[in-house]
């Protein structure tokens, strides 16, 4: 069982973006599990939410505490929120940034891997969000199926397309875009 | 097992096999005449009465059919004489049980 | 067909799939996506039923209480201070002898004000006559939905159902649920068709004053359709596996055979304890896992059965009967009366507060180390 956790602030689709990425593996036969930290949620504030894929039953039913995947949809949260806490060794950390993965070290994880993609530039130009607010929970993905093999792209952008009711194909679209240029 | 009586309607339930599942009557409540209670009788005045059928309203069981002139079924009033109070007409007026 | 789902849309879709005629529901969170996604069934015409909008929980169940006595299949849906606020017609309907089927979403009572999953709120109506069940997973909620109607509505039974599932740990999480074909499911659901129902043809009076001599035969009968459930529920189970391959009893074991160690415990815990059992194992623990799905009937027979060999007893319950202990731990050690094994009752996960696999091997090392006592408090901040 591969367990992810995604850290973003309220208002990016962090959640929905645990959903799509469940629903890719699903499509691919996996047994998946997705849900969000079970708090109330305020546009800014800190989000978290879990995305677990398996071949076997999903049994388990609690918070994701050692995760194999980290997926960071705000640089900002880096340093502000025990991010890295619990992480497996050789992790993998995709963070949407525009600086480069050997920018960042993270004293609390184990030889962990780093990966970046400028998810906010990438989501404006296929004109989701704003300047100020881009939505980059789709964009991520493909920089996510990339750096882990999870799923593929083509099981990503199927996914966007079911779950995202507006901008189908520019969701989509973006998130090849970032599984192409993902860096590290 | 459910016993009838002579009354053949009225269906005495002895044991709680005999019971339905839920409070609930074996049939319709019409076999159950409730006049057996009464002590008073009240009487409609077809002269006085002018059919505003105000005792067809009041009467709780109900009781009094809004027929011309209204009716008394006595298999069911219970002898309240609420029809005697509300009568605007003092149209209807009653008489001892049993006398 | 396969399906992601969350377990609210799973019971929606249950319900659905059990052709229910009506549906009277309030929303409240964390249910709220029950009544939302039934409302736009029933809107669309995918499901030909009534949806009748309602000023409260009270008049929910009472609208279901009404068409159900008319012989119609109804259902609803609620949680917390909506389910205390229907507790009246709650013992109505089970004395009515109404098998209406009603999906809790577990969550806690305020104040302190919360929207977490807790089973205070269907574990304070214990005592109403209704069966209840807690789900493991969203298909053991779509699973159970379509099991219930048919346990409740067996002419020996006739007794209302509450389906309980955890807030949030299921009703807001997505699993893959499998939906089967909608002709299977009539062929194991067929409609139901009452025997005493509410009818201008054959007129009956329904719950009028019952004096002392009927009372108490009615009270009798209720205990006993209870007693008669634990088969129904049985067979149901196994009939359920023929037909689509799952199989659902009143309890499960876990890798108890062998075990030294055996946690009880209900709903959403009971997977993560599935996963805490394996881990300790590898580590040497004999330890087991023992799923109670019903708490009513109560499967005394089955506890009995299930852990008389263990050596220590512990049980996990989500909600706190104050003064005395967690309900699922008091009922089962009064199931193992006599047999001298030592048990401990472990109060976990209140207001929503997560259960991990750390904190279930916790209680297994305390049962190690410690004596037994009736309310152990897990991870109280002190």
């Amino acid at each position: 069982m591969i367990e992810i956790r995604f850290h973003g602030r309220g208002g990016q689709g962090s959640v929905k973006a645990s959903d799509i990425l469940a629903m890719a593996a699903f499509k691919e036969g996996k047994e998946v599990q997705s849900f969000p930290f079970f708090g109330v949620e305020r546009r800014g504030a800190p989000v978290t939410a879990f995305t677990r894929i398996s071949d076997d039953e999903i049994r388990i039913h609690c918070y994701i505490y050692e995760p194999d995947v980290l997926v960071i949809l705000d640089p900002s949260l880096i340093g502000a929120v025990p991010l890295t806490e619990g992480l497996k060794p050789n992790g993998k950390i995709i963070i949407n940034t525009v600086k480069d993965p050997r920018d960042f070290t993270f004293d609390d994880a184990e030889n962990p891997q780093v990966f970046t993609v400028d998810c906010s530039t990438i989501a404006l130009e296929y004109g989701l969000g704003t300047a100020s607010a881009p939505i980059v929970n789709t964009a991520i993905l493909g920089a996510v199926a990339k750096a882990t093999g999870l799923v593929g792209i083509d099981s990503i952008t199927e996914a966007i397309k079911e779950k995202i009711p507006v901008k189908k194909e520019a969701n989509a679209e973006a998130a090849a875009k970032t599984f192409e240029q993902l860096r590290g | 097992m459910a016993k009838k009586t002579d009354k053949a309607e009225i269906i005495i339930l002895e044991t709680a096999d005999d019971m339905p599942p839920m409070p609930a009557s074996m049939g319709s409540m019409r076999v159950n005449k409730t006049a057996s209670w009464r002590s008073i009788r009240p009487i409609i005045l077809e002269d006085k009465c002018r059919r505003c059928m105000t005792c067809w309203k009041f009467c709780p069981e109900p009781a009094i059919y809004p027929t011309d002139p209204p009716t008394i079924d006595y298999d069911f009033c219970k002898g309240c004489g609420i029809c005697i109070n509300e009568c605007p007409f003092d149209a209807i007026t009653s008489e001892k049980e049993g006398k | 067909m396969k399906k992601v789902l969350t377990g609210n849309f799973a019971a929606a879709y249950g319900a659905t799939a059990a052709k229910v005629n009506v549906v009277a529901a309030y929303p409240i969170t964390p249910q709220t996506t029950i009544v939302e996604i039934l409302s736009e069934i029933v809107a669309d015409g995918h499901l030909k039923a009534d949806f009748i909008k309602v000023e409260s929980e009270h008049s929910a169940l009472a609208a279901c209480i009404g068409a159900q006595a008319a012989g119609a299949r109804t259902y609803t849906a609620t949680s917390a201070q909506g389910l205390a606020l229907m507790h009246e017609l709650i013992h109505w309907a089970a004395r009515g002898r109404l098998p209406i089927v009603l999906t809790n979403v577990n969550r806690a009572m305020g104040p302190g004000w919360s929207i977490w999953a807790d089973t205070t709120d269907s574990i304070s109506e214990r005592d109403t006559g209704w069966m209840q069940v807690y789900c493991e997973n969203n298909q053991e909620v779509f699973d159970t939905i379509l099991m219930s109607y048919k346990i409740a509505e067996n002419e020996d039974i006739l007794l209302p159902q509450l389906v309980n599932l955890d807030a949030f740990f299921l009703s807001h999480t997505s699993q893959v649920v499998d939906m089967y074909d909608q002709k299977t499911i009539d062929s194991f659901l067929p409609p139901y068709k009452p025997t005493i129902k509410l009818d201008v043809e054959n007129p009956r009076s329904f719950g009028a004053l019952t004096s002392p001599e009927h009372y108490y035969e009615f009270s009798y009968k209720i205990a006993m359709a209870h007693e008669k459930a634990k088969q129904v529920i049985a067979d149901t189970g196994r009939e359920f596996k023929k037909i689509f391959g799952r199989e659902y009893g009143m309890t499960e074991s876990y890798r108890c055979d062998d075990a030294e160690y055996i946690l009880v415990t209900y709903g959403t815990i009971a997977g993560t304890a599935k996963d805490a059992v394996d881990r300790m194992r590898e580590k040497g623990i004999k330890v087991g896992a023992f799923k109670i799905r019903y708490f009513r009937p109560f499967p005394v027979e089955d506890v009995v059965a299930g852990l008389s060999h263990a050596k220590k007893i512990g049980v996990i319950d989500r909600a706190v009967s104050y003064g005395h202990g967690g309900a699922f731990f008091t009922e089962s050690k009064a199931a193992m009366y006599g047999h001298d094994i030592p048990m401990y009752g472990f109060i976990a996960g209140l207001g929503g507060r997560d259960v991990s696999i750390e904190d279930i091997s916790g209680m297994v090392g305390h049962m190690q180390h410690q004596d037994p006592e009736n309310m152990i408090w897990i991870g109280v901040k002190k």
